[in-house]
């Protein structure tokens, strides 16, 4: 019992802790890869650390919808921190971590966000609201289809179960479902947490914003949590990719030693995907907006044609 | 795709490596213990355009490319006045814009501060007097630094920022 919170305890801090410095990583990796020095991969902590010490402006046109929200998409995403099999398979509330309730709860944030971007009734902030809700709602089928895939292999909608059964049968992470699925997963990762080609995050220009354009009112604390919720989102979409593909070092004992194992394989896993996801980002341009949703439709068939190899190549 | 990747693992950073003793280096060194001292090591500029003939946000922008690479001292460049801990002002302030000017300081949360930038944010420069600039960026919102020059160059411009973070403490 103790352990177990003790271990919910650390899975939240490996994010809560983690997800800036994925995001500085990432940064300083863009930066090099097109020939600047970039920031220090620290950045991100002094950035979060500075805006918790402003003051925060807001709208007098705004309503509770508006100071709400930057909690409310923290909690969710500290919430997915417990549900999801960041270190160990069964993590504290591991036991209703489905993978509805895991999509749910991104979705959670994203409405509240798109509420808040109309909430302070700037043109901006409605034009990045519609934008996000377009995205959400073409990718949200493709990461069903696409986990419904693996689940059914494992004959289970728990994370932890799908988890477990890939660990236990290594070979099953080269089956075609496995790796169309995966490409499925990784299109809609780069769409949900606002990656190029679908919005780009260093973007000032706000006619090309999705997610920026919704936070463009916030400042000070509010600005902070935003920032550290879209970070913890990053991290766990790509813990998610990780483990549920590649389950390598996610323990099923809550001892510390193979914990730390499971951290160190973590480590690894999200060093190899950062780079990746750097590379893409450097490499592609951000796509008209109104070429995303084929992007999103390429990504929907992908996950339907692993669910498909799953019963054809039983 | 891997024509441009190859391209960019080639070419590798072209970030002024060596010049650790020039100008901007030494000036770059001091604005970064400055904004550790004052803003954690971290200080958001927004750039508003009070009717500048973009002289100023070409060298401006020239601070972000590869070559003088801000982002390294910790400096970035926000999209939004209330992302933003420096408010950076070119031009003479047309009658337009003072209105325009006014409102984005309103909407930076403090501690804040404002750097006008060239000589018509200094005082309007060859626009002063003109019917239609108010002339200066003091006369709308107060001022903090002034970074003259037409237009600064991006050294000037960091030089200037350093002055501006230098009185704020």
């Amino acid at each position: 019992m103790i352990a177990g919170a003790a271990l919910g305890l650390l899975q939240v801090f490996v994010v809560a802790a983690g997800a800036p410095l994925l995001v500085g990583v990432l940064r300083t990796l863009k930066a090099r890869l097109v020939g600047r020095r970039g920031p220090s991969p620290w950045q991100p902590y002094a950035d979060l650390r500075k805006l918790l010490g402003k003051d925060a402006v807001v709208s007098e046109t705004t309503s509770w919808i508006f100071r709400v929200t930057p909690y409310v998409l923290t909690a969710s995403m500290l919430v997915t921190a417990l549900v999801i099999p960041v270190l160990v398979t069964r993590p504290p509330l591991g036991f209703a971590g489905n993978i509805v309730l895991l999509m749910y709860l991104f979705l959670l944030g994203t409405f509240f966000l798109a509420l808040a971007g109309l909430d302070a009734g700037s043109a901006f902030g409605g034009m990045g609201s519609s934008r996000e809700v377009a995205v959400a709602a073409l990718a949200e089928p493709t990461v069903i289809l696409a986990v419904f895939a693996l689940a059914l292999r494992a004959g289970t909608i728990n994370l932890g179960g799908v988890v477990e059964r890939v660990e236990a049968e290594p070979w099953l992470a080269v089956n075609p479902a496995h790796l169309l699925a995966f490409a499925a997963f990784f299109i809609v990762m780069l769409a949900e947490t606002g990656r190029l080609p679908v919005d780009n995050p260093a973007t000032h220009l706000e006619l090309t914003m999705i997610h920026e354009a919704m936070v463009l009112e916030y400042s000070g604390r509010y600005l902070a949590l935003v920032e550290w919720a879209a970070a913890m989102k990053l991290f766990l979409f790509l813990t998610l990719l990780a483990n549920l593909f590649f389950p390598w070092g996610v323990t099923h004992l809550a001892e510390p030693v193979p914990v730390a194992l499971g951290l160190l394989a973590l480590v690894g896993k999200l060093a190899v995907l950062t780079t990746l996801l750097a590379l893409v980002e450097t490499s592609v341009a951000k796509l008209r907006l109104f070429r995303v949703p084929e992007l999103l439709a390429g990504s929907f068939a992908l996950a339907i044609l692993s669910v498909m190899a799953v019963f054809l190549l039983r | 795709m891997l024509r441009q990747l190859r391209l960019a693992l080639q070419t590798g950073i072209v970030a002024e490596p060596a010049p650790r003793t020039s100008e901007l280096e030494r000036v770059g060194e001091r604005l970064r213990t400055d904004i550790l001292r004052r803003f954690g090591r971290s200080l958001h500029i927004r750039q508003v355009d009070a009717g500048s003939c973009n002289g100023c946000e070409l060298e401006i922008t020239g601070l972000t490319g590869p070559h003088w690479d801000l982002e390294r001292f910790g400096l970035h460049f926000v999209a939004s006045p209330r992302h933003a801990d420096c408010l950076l002002v070119t031009g003479p302030v047309t009658r337009n814009m003072a209105e325009a000017l006014r409102r984005t300081w309103d909407a930076t949360p403090d501690p804040k501060f404002v750097i006008a930038v060239g000589d018509c944010g200094r005082d309007g420069g060859i626009f002063r007097d003109a019917y239609a600039v108010v002339g200066g960026v003091e006369r709308v919102v107060p001022v903090d630094a002034v970074i003259p020059g037409c237009p600064p160059s991006p050294a000037a411009l960091l030089a200037g920022l350093l002055d501006a973070i230098g009185r704020l403490g």
